[in-house]
């Protein structure tokens, strides 16, 4: 295989492979972070978003796409980012969402419910990955990475993180 | 190149880095867990609005700084920052108060900003512009928690007022470089008023009658700073003046 005969889709099938370091879940597919791969004669260019400001994990991943572009054999490479359109957890694959679950955190709600500056607004209602009772309540709107709340289950007991909408 | 623009990106990159290390001063020392997270959760979304605008002017600049040299190798007086954000954390509540006084700012810029002619200004702001409704909500709600709490937190607020309103004036003071930015900070103020007026109302506050009388500091977005940024500057940039171009 030559670089000249790789398809977008391989290429997307590629970039599925690299995950998220911090939520090694899900992948930067997964995450909707790839936002377009161009090809401009030798050089191809992939272009990325991401998904907070101050995220960590980006810098990790704009390597770990140039190592695997390298591998592939592509010699003119870079990885851009853009950040408008902002991302958001609309663009979360529903994949993605399932295996979120399945990995101990609650995948975002289909809708977003508390994007705007209302006060003390109700919490959104998050169902427990765990036990699957929506009887939850948050306890923190931060949580371990910018992209989580923190949530605990009334049911199970169990505290559980909520990736949220954004 | 446009020396104002690169001024004006360099004076938001410098309130977002100051506020953000200002807030990291907290890490592991919240009054409990779950706020010391949500406080240090909102330092690196500010380092990371901080970045994005670093990374621009650098681009503009185009003489070979850096992200890193517009951060950690500028002299206090290249800093463009309001006096506000290098206040000292003080107690909580002061900390939450220049949070609110602060967020409810740059909402309002933002919202301005994500129309802004110059496309990547635009992008960064409406890309942070979710992170800082989240700050805005947060530092709110804790206001009122405050203000609106115990005899002793009431006290605190009232203290943190007289600490802070003082700086509050330079948000709508334009420097030269902004007076070109198509920013329009009469609307801002008028904005960031009536909340002020909503929040305080909540939280049992009243603002200082300010209207024309109150004295006001300026000068950070000049570069001429309260004694504290000396401070912060020794510890944010030790790393990069002990060991010049360290990484890990």
């Amino acid at each position: 295989m030559t670089t000249s005969t790789i398809d977008k889709k391989t290429l997307y099938a590629y970039l599925d492979e690299i995950k998220d370091p911090e939520v090694p879940v899900l992948s930067i597919i997964d995450l909707g972070i790839v936002r377009d791969i161009v090809m401009h004669g030798e050089e191809i260019e992939i272009i990325i978003t991401p998904t907070y400001t101050g995220c960590p994990a980006m810098d990790m991943i704009a390597m770990h796409i140039r190592m695997m572009l390298a591998t592939l054999g592509f010699k003119k490479q870079k990885v851009t980012t853009v950040l408008s359109p902002a991302w958001t957890t609309d663009w979360m694959s529903e994949d993605g969402k399932r295996k979120l679950k399945e990995y101990g955190i609650a995948p975002p709600n289909p809708r977003q419910q508390v994007c705007d500056d209302k006060l003390f607004a109700a919490a959104e209602s998050v169902q427990c990955p765990l036990c699957n009772s929506y009887h939850t309540h948050r306890i923190s709107e931060f949580g371990s990475t910018a992209c989580k709340a923190l949530y605990q289950c009334d049911d199970c007991k169990e505290p559980f993180d909520y990736f949220k909408c954004h | 190149m446009n020396n104002d623009l690169i001024n004006y990106t360099l004076h938001l990159a410098d309130n977002s880095l100051i506020l953000g290390q200002r807030n990291s001063e907290w890490c592991g020392h919240g009054p409990i867990l779950e706020q010391d997270i949500a406080i240090t959760n909102i330092s690196l979304d500010l380092i990371g609005q901080a970045r994005n605008f670093y990374q621009y002017a650098a681009s503009l600049k185009a003489d070979g700084s850096t992200e890193d040299s517009l951060a950690y190798l500028k002299t206090e007086r290249e800093y463009k920052n309001c006096l506000l954000v290098e206040q000292p954390n003080g107690d909580w509540a002061q900390t939450i108060l220049r949070q609110f006084l602060f967020s409810n700012y740059q909402y309002l810029l933002y919202q301005q900003l994500q129309s802004h002619k110059d496309d990547q200004l635009a992008a960064i702001a409406e890309k942070s512009l979710k992170e800082v409704t989240y700050h805005l909500r947060w530092s709110s709600e804790w206001v009122i928690r405050l203000g609106d709490g115990t005899e002793e937190s009431h006290n605190r607020m009232l203290k943190a007022i007289d600490e802070l309103w003082r700086y509050t004036g330079e948000l709508f003071m334009p420097a030269d470089y902004e007076k070109e930015s198509g920013i329009e900070l009469t609307v801002i103020k008028d904005g960031w008023n009536k909340k002020v007026n909503i929040v305080f109302d909540d939280a049992t506050l009243i603002p200082p009658s300010g209207g024309g009388g109150a004295f006001m500091q300026s000068g950070g977005k000049q570069g001429k700073h309260t004694e504290h940024l000396g401070y912060i500057l020794t510890e944010l940039q030790y790393m990069q003046r002990a060991y010049p171009g360290c990484e890990w």
